[in-house]
């Protein structure tokens, strides 16, 4: 395994990690800066696949101004996910 | 060595549509959603890559034989642009949401719907 195999598996494994956080955390300001995150990683995997035009727009917009929007969303509406037990059996309500 | 790139991104359409249909706050559901776009996009890109090519730019030494799919990357380019029109949008009926009923819980949304 050469070089840029490794650092392409070591990319694809962060971004992966920081999308399983992006989901899990409670805090939704952590979770829209996890989302930028795995944008970030994204376009650094685009300029490793030879597109360097896509990895320019989806960092301008994928790790600037979507997470912007999101902070300003989290800023009008409440920041942390209400607490509540998993309770067995919520898809029965659905 | 392509098929990380296929692993990574239908993990991440994986991970969106996890958090699309079992969270039941909107921001967290919208950040699913964020996620799995991104994932499409890269499962585009990485169909369109042919292994030890080079940028799709017309220069020096790289003629059309050595560039890899540029069709790919044109229609990446438009559809993160129209995936950040729709996040905006929901973002936006996601405030008017809370404005209206005081909780972002879609459980409590549609109970109190009546």
């Amino acid at each position: 395994m050469n070089g840029i195999a490794l650092i392409e598996y070591l990319i694809v494994g962060i971004m992966v990690i920081s999308a399983i956080l992006a989901v899990e955390w409670k805090d939704l300001l952590a979770a829209a800066v996890g989302m930028a995150a795995v944008s970030l990683f994204a376009s650094l995997l685009f300029f490793m696949l030879q597109a360097p035009d896509v990895a320019m727009t989806e960092a301008a917009i994928g790790a600037a101004l979507s997470a912007a929007i999101f902070i300003f969303a989290i800023k009008r509406t409440q920041r942390f996910e209400t607490e509540e037990d998993e309770k067995p059996g919520w898809w029965v309500r659905w | 060595m392509i098929s990380v790139y296929y692993f990574g991104s239908i993990s991440l359409i994986l991970i969106g549509l996890y958090a699309v249909l079992v969270k039941r706050n909107v921001l967290k559901m919208l950040i699913g959603i964020s996620i799995m776009e991104t994932g499409v996009n890269l499962l585009l890109i990485s169909i369109g890559y042919v292994s030890g090519k080079s940028a799709p730019i017309l220069s020096e030494g790289i003629g059309p034989s050595q560039a890899v799919d540029p069709i790919p990357q044109a229609l990446v380019l438009t559809a993160i642009v129209i995936g950040v029109a729709t996040t905006a949008m929901a973002l936006s009926v996601a405030v008017i949401l809370y404005e209206k009923y005081g909780t972002l819980n879609v459980e409590e949304i549609r109970r109190l719907r009546g």
